[in-house]
């Protein structure tokens, strides 16, 4: 009794790690099934099938590219994009910074469905044709606000006498920029693009209202979920998530291994 | 020693140059946030214009629609839809409550008392982000399946019964309730809150918990005066991340839900994408926005933060 | 810029720095002569640091200019000026070595070849085995030592030194106090530095600018302030000063005052206004230059001394001295500092005291100033 209240805390975490996982175990063991009828919901039996063919269904991995190369866009333009203001709000003074701190907050204050269906009326009005780059403009304009948020984060943790020391060292605007601010805060930068990444790729409320007939991944797998779930659907949804815990896990031990070598 | 300093009064010899720094430099922040704020604007300002004008238009998909100050149409949705509001607010605020119920004790675990472990929980925390939350989400059918062990094990517990008092399950059901709808919004939302709390929870200086306990503060105690009051910023952000995309969200109830459980989102996305009733989706929307805006607005206050970027 | 032979005279004039309607620094005029050793002394927030910035390039003044010798540098924006700086913690760039850090204004300067340069410098700094580390492997004294070495390889005109010590402690600092006097002495260049640690200032310097709210107090060799300061706030901020009010009685080469119906003397040459018969003086001494006896012993000190009697209200036994508060008609808690050479038993708290000093030890200030200004921030900082 003793001990389940001294560890009260760390059994609740545990259950919440659980809630959390879940869903990962089911999408992976699904993975491996071999479904009776259209949908991937009750377990029959054990095959590889869809291992060996994850481009099997019809236009999957076509949606798959796609969404790929969205969310590498659509990260490249939210960072620049985002990290120039995040600079002009930290190291200049100037008028409007109260509006323009309020710009960058709202998308973040509000449901994303407001946000879509809105472009979706301003698309509309404009008889902008549906597609590629009206997805591609709408995830830079809400992956934007994080990106600020992250590079802002960064930026005014970092000492500005760093900056000084560097013009004080004969290293004019340009060079100061390039080898102590830009290296100093490329954590921020990094992290915010890796957001903008991640919230791109898997955004499915933005892109459901403006993408007309284009099918990203998660469009797909939304009308999957109406039409019939292939199990290629978990195959991609395992593999994404196991990359991803490799990519970190690999970057941990390089980081550690060359901490190491260091104090050597 | 040829060092000589200014009398104080005395009058500067021969007005000294006045200097003003260059016009150019003080258009090098203009310039950084051109490009961005113009994207911010043309994306994100205006089309909340062009919405605004399409909540107070009339006419017909064949006819086109023409801005006649039509303000009867708010009205109309909100007679109409106000059972989806209000369902919408209490599904994202239960849920939005669970969220925090069930991160807190993740977060403090991983803040304090992780170790070694520390990276491997965050990691767990955030990976998940990678595989698709509707592939996520979908996976829900299968764990909350009827007859399932899950919905088993809840049954025999009793858990369904409550819930079921509540008003949240039917039966021995759990699929096309409306605790199956909250129960796929906490988890969709859970690490919004999650890692917030922890980034604030992680900044506390233990010592001040060793401190506190030198002071005669048993560790509940501590945990209600010291702990708990320095995390209050991530508590603030890490709601408002949960209960704003929450409030919007339309995924889960269709995926998980039955039509008694559509939200306000359902009914947006449906009124745009199939009915094609624009003003209506448009006001519909407003309406969401202006609510989520003013609860935000009210909660910030109270709570105090305001550096939430 | 490697050019510090021609007349390497930092001159300020006229230079003002204005914040909206704050004024961090009223116009100042000053000549920092080529190879000396300068201090800019004061409490936090006197406008020292300000002048150092528009020295360095970092602050643009409101008004007036900075010359380097002949050349007008005004305008120079900080990366063009023969100037280099050693700021306050620092400012290593973390993301980089120790070699790369020195490395860093050469490379800057375009040139090619650096090894020799770099090694050389961090032989001078003794940091041989330490080349390849980042700074945050390095102790405090060993990142000041860096800092130092990558502003000097530049071999600038002026060295500016903003606070470089603070972030020691009180061992290393006076270590690295005599280091620093060691390069500057080796390399000759001319040292500016920013401190609010006046023994430092007066340990270092060969001459000190003593600054309180954006102007200059004084200024001039250490001990020359330390005996003669001119304003309470000198007197104050160097050291310990035992200020009394006084009325002047006669005023010729030599005064004397009365206060409490004590009558003291000084030379006139000592005061830093005209004292007139009938007017006001601050008469100070102290508190190293007072000696101390017993009451009944009155008969011992010889006679043309100043003499106070009081009572011992407290005494602090710090070592090398003893510390004495007096209470006395006169002036209540003077401060007497009595080495500690033959301990007198009779010494302390309540006993009946005579103080006297020499006459010559005594100088005088304009009794229309504050009498407290410059205490309080001494201990702010200290």
């Amino acid at each position: 009794m003793q001990w389940l209240r001294r560890n009260l805390v760390v059994i609740a975490g545990l259950c919440t790690l659980a809630y959390l996982i879940l869903p990962n175990v089911v999408v992976t063991v699904f993975s491996f099934n071999n479904p009776t009828g259209r949908f991937n919901y009750a377990w029959q039996e054990f095959s590889l099938d869809a291992w060996k063919d994850p481009c099997g269904v019809a236009d999957l991995c076509g949606s798959l590219a796609l969404s790929l190369q969205i969310a590498l866009w659509a990260t490249i333009g939210a960072t620049v994009l985002g990290a120039m203001i995040a600079f002009a709000l930290v190291r200049y003074r100037f008028r409007a910074r109260g509006a323009v701190n309020s710009l960058i907050f709202l998308p973040m204050a509000m449901p994303e469905i407001v946000m879509a269906a809105s472009l979706l009326a301003l698309f509309l009005n404009m008889g902008v044709q549906l597609g590629f780059w009206t997805i591609l403009i709408a995830h830079v304009m809400f992956c934007l606000s994080f990106v600020v948020a992250a590079v802002k984060a960064r930026v005014l943790s970092m000492d500005p006498r760093l900056e000084e020391a560097a013009r004080d060292l004969y290293a004019g605007p340009v060079q100061t920029f390039l080898r102590v601010t830009l290296p100093i805060a490329a954590p921020g930068i990094a992290a915010g693009a890796l957001l903008s990444f991640a919230l791109s790729f898997d955004d499915f409320i933005i892109t459901n209202f403006n993408s007309g007939n284009t099918v990203t991944f998660p469009m797909f797998v939304w009308g999957s979920a109406q039409r019939g779930t292939p199990v290629q659907i978990n195959v991609i949804g395992t593999a994404m998530f196991v990359i991803a815990v490799l990519v970190v896990v690999v970057g941990q031990m390089v980081g550690t291994r060359r901490k190491k070598a260091q104090h050597k | 020693m040829s060092a000589t300093a200014a009398p104080p009064q005395a009058p500067a010899p021969a007005e000294p140059p006045v200097h003003r720094p260059a016009l150019r430099k003080k258009l090098v922040p203009y310039w950084l946030l051109l490009p961005g704020i113009v994207w911010l604007l043309v994306f994100f300002v205006l089309p909340m214009a062009y919405q605004a004008s399409t909540s107070v238009q009339t006419g017909s998909l064949e006819e086109g629609f023409q801005v006649t100050w039509h303000f009867r149409t708010y009205w109309d949705a909100l007679t109409e839809y106000y059972p989806q509001f209000l369902r919408s607010l209490l599904y994202a605020g239960t849920a939005t409550a669970l969220c925090l119920l069930l991160g807190y004790p993740l977060a403090y675990l991983i803040a304090f008392k992780a170790g070694r472990w520390r990276n491997l929980l965050l990691v767990l925390v955030i990976a998940p982000f990678f595989t698709s939350f509707l592939i996520r989400t979908l996976a829900w059918k299968t764990i909350l399946a009827d007859g399932g062990p899950v919905v088993g094990a809840l049954n025999t517990i009793g858990f369904l019964d409550v819930t079921s008092w509540l008003g949240m399950t039917e039966g021995d059901r759990v699929l096309a309730t409306p605790l199956a709808v909250v129960c796929g919004l906490t988890y969709n939302f859970l690490p919004f809150m999650i890692l917030p709390l922890y980034t604030s929870l992680e900044r506390i200086d233990t010592r001040l918990h060793e401190a506190a306990g030198d002071l005669y503060a048993t560790p509940a105690t501590t945990f209600r005066k010291v702990t708990f009051p320095l995390s209050m910023p991530g508590v603030v952000s890490g709601t408002l991340l949960t209960f704003i995309p929450a409030s919007g969200d339309y995924v889960n109830a269709e995926l998980l839900g039955s039509t008694d459980t559509r939200m306000i989102g359902n009914v947006i996305q449906s009124q745009y994408l199939r009915i094609l009733d624009y003003p209506t989706a448009a006001a519909l929307s407003f309406i969401l926005m202006a609510v989520v805006l003013v609860m935000v607005t009210i909660y910030i206050r109270r709570a105090g933060t305001e550096d939430l970027v | 810029m490697t050019d510090n032979t021609a007349g390497g005279d930092v001159r300020l004039a006229g230079i003002s720095k204005h914040y909206g309607t704050f004024t961090a620094v009223h116009p100042l005029d000053l000549t920092i002569p080529q190879g000396s050793f300068f201090a800019l002394l004061g409490a936090s927030g006197c406008g020292k640091t300000t002048t150092l910035r528009m020295i360095a390039g970092l602050e643009e003044p409101s008004t007036g200019t900075v010359s380097l010798g002949d050349r007008d540098v005004t305008q120079l924006p900080p990366y063009k000026r023969p100037v280099n700086t050693v700021f306050q913690s620092y400012a290593l760039f973390p993301h980089m070595d120790i070699f790369e850090n020195i490395a860093f204004g050469l490379r800057r300067r375009g040139i090619k070849s650096v090894k020799k340069q770099v090694d050389e410098m961090i032989e001078l700094v003794q940091l041989g085995e330490h080349t390849r580390k980042k700074p945050h492997q390095l102790s405090g004294g060993q990142q000041q030592r860096v800092a130092v070495a990558r502003a000097l390889i530049n071999h600038p005109q002026v060295l500016l030194l903003d606070e470089p010590l603070g972030a020691l402690d009180l061992k290393l600092r006076r270590q690295m106090q005599l280091e620093l006097k060691r390069i500057q002495t080796e390399v000759g260049i001319t040292f500016v530095h920013v401190t609010h640690d006046q023994e430092e200032a007066m340990t270092m310097a060969d001459t000190v600018a003593v600054m309180n709210a954006g102007r200059v107090e004084q200024l001039g060799a250490p001990a020359e302030l330390y005996e003669n300061p001119r304003t309470t706030f000198v007197a104050n901020f160097l050291g310990t000063s035992n200020l009394i009010e006084a009325s002047v009685e006669s005023a010729g080469d030599d005064v004397v005052v009365s206060a409490a119906g004590t009558a003291l003397r000084l030379p006139a040459a000592r005061c830093s206004t005209t004292p007139r018969s009938g007017g006001k003086l601050l008469v100070g001494v102290r508190p190293e230059k007072i000696s101390l006896v017993p009451a009944e012993e009155e008969h011992t000190v010889g006679a043309g001394r100043n003499k106070i009697t009081g009572t011992i209200a407290d005494s602090s036994f710090i070592g090398v001295s003893t510390q004495f508060v007096v209470d006395s008609a006169v002036c209540p808690e003077l401060e007497v500092y009595v080495q500690n050479i033959e301990r007198d038993a009779r010494l302390v708290p309540g006993a009946r005291v005579v103080l006297h000093w020499n006459p010559e030890h005594t100088f005088g200030l304009d009794a229309a100033q504050d009498i407290d200004a410059g205490v309080e921030t001494v201990e702010e900082s200290a």
